[in-house]
């Protein structure tokens, strides 16, 4: 499991809790968002700006 | 006054004091210029006293930008997480939102217990709403935070104005589209406000339901549930003016609409000024390029700014949405308006006044270079904007017909 990183506003989609709020369940991949994807918490930066963390689990 | 520090590898100390710390209080109090009017009534007796908050916002305000000029503060990007923090800045905010509750209830008590012209009512009515329009700054400022309680203040405050689908819809809507012609909310050049609006407010409120459909969707609930936050924003404004209906009768089904359309106005002429014009780019991949610095107009003047938590400081507003209010920056030669924001509103609402003032520093934009295709032109309008403002090729085509028929 992976975190990946908003590069403007340092929002973290973490692969493990996934984001209730958004209606995406826990061990949701990123890789599987929709393509359409933007930031939840800026909507600035698309899914592929987003950065992978090192950190797992 | 705090002393903000930072040391730098290679620039060294870097220091900032934030010389509108204490002006910030402004935001938060000038909702209440609006309750100025009956102040003045009351001492009067005359019922022009009515007017005295629009003449404020109108007039004195615009003469203020011109007197106290631009804001030459910025505060270093290496100090910025810094302000960030500073609680107190955040308590202005909170503390806004019972003040636009009261501007309402007190307008809304004088009008339903006083015995005033039919005039008066609606001058008081419009006042409201300009001032509830202000209560949608108040909303925005709080709704691009993180926290649950920025968000949850967010929603009662936008309750005010009866504009429960705002925040959604702004955040995840309008930044996600802005300058480009899908946005509702961003307008074309030749597009008057009153064309404006009729896209504007209907576009808004089908693209936050749909924002919040979609969400709702994927959470697996139904979109007439209590989770759905359009609704919940809604349910406040319905219970608040229900019972003043009911408190008040008939009188308030007039004051109220008055009131709400007039505060949705004030969001529509913010946004038809904000980015009026402008285009993003379309890649190759099918997206527009990323919203840039020169992608919204700017007023860097300090009085009406320090009335609206700086939001005139619009660009770097859209680079860093979630950057607090004290924390937004002025660049050089970013597109800029010539007054403020309720200067420009009336120039808005005239129009011939607004092409002449707007057309010409649009096209006179480094990115814009003059050439219409880089602009966000109505549909409908470009051959009369060609004719007045002709590709640069054509441009030299006819000059250089003019010099062969000189030649000749
Ligand atoms: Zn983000």
């Amino acid at each position: 499991m992976s975190c990946f990183q908003c590069p403007d506003c340092g929002y973290v989609y973490n692969e493990a809790k996934g984001d209730a709020h958004e209606g995406y369940p826990p061990g949701m991949k990123f890789a599987d968002l929709p393509e359409e994807f933007v930031c939840p918490d800026c909507a600035v930066r698309y899914k592929e700006d987003f950065v992978s963390l090192e950190t797992s689990k | 006054m705090k002393v903000y520090k930072f040391e730098s590898s290679d620039k060294g100390q870097i220091t900032y004091r934030d010389k509108k710390r204490y002006l910030w209080l402004a935001s938060m109090v000038y909702p209440l210029v609006a309750v100025s009017g009956i102040g003045l009534y009351m001492a009067t007796g005359s019922e022009w006293s009515f007017l005295a908050p629009l003449v404020f916002i109108y007039g004195v305000s615009t003469l203020f930008d011109a007197i106290f000029g631009v804001d030459e503060n910025n505060p270093p990007e290496e100090l910025v997480p810094q302000l960030e923090e500073d609680r107190y800045y955040r308590w202005l905010t909170y503390f806004t939102v019972p003040i636009h509750y009261a501007v309402l209830f007190a307008l809304a008590i004088f009008v339903g217990t006083q015995s005033v012209s039919l005039l008066s009512v609606l001058a008081l009515a419009i006042t409201g709403g300009i001032y509830s329009g202000l209560g949608l700054v108040t909303a925005h400022e709080l709704g691009h935070k993180k926290s649950r309680l920025e968000r949850n203040l967010a929603k009662i405050v936008q309750a005010v104005p009866a504009y429960g689908h705002f925040c959604l819809e702004h955040n995840r809507g309008h930044h996600r589209d802005v300058a480009t012609p899908e946005d509702p909310a961003t307008s074309r050049m030749g597009e008057s406000i009153y064309q404006f609006v009729r896209r504007e407010i209907p576009g808004a409120f089908k693209r936050g339901w749909k924002l919040e459909n979609d969400r709702l969707e994927r959470t697996g609930k139904n979109v007439w549930s209590f989770d759905n936050e359009i609704l919940q924003s809604y349910a406040i404004t319905a219970v608040v003016q229900l019972a003043l209906i009911a408190s008040f009768g008939w009188i308030m089904v007039l004051f109220l609409a008055v009131h709400n359309f007039w505060a949705w106005w004030q969001l529509t002429s913010a946004n038809y000024i904000e980015h009026y014009g402008l285009l993003r780019k379309k890649e190759a991949s099918g997206r527009y390029e990323r919203c840039q610095p020169y992608h919204s107009w700017n007023a860097n003047h300090v009085f009406s700014n320090i009335l609206l938590f700086h939001l005139e400081r619009h660009s770097d507003h859209h680079a860093h949405p979630v950057r607090r209010y004290q924390c937004l920056r002025d660049f050089p030669d970013l597109p800029s308006l010539p007054t403020g924001y309720f200067g420009m509103f009336v120039a808005a609402y005239i129009p011939p006044l607004w092409y002449r003032i707007m057309d010409k520093r649009l096209m006179a934009l480094p990115h814009v270079a003059g050439d219409l295709d880089n602009v966000n032109v109505q549909p409908g309008k470009l051959e009369a904007l060609l004719a007045r403002y002709p590709k640069q090729t054509e441009v030299s085509d006819t000059l250089f017909h003019q010099a062969e028929a000189v030649a000749a």
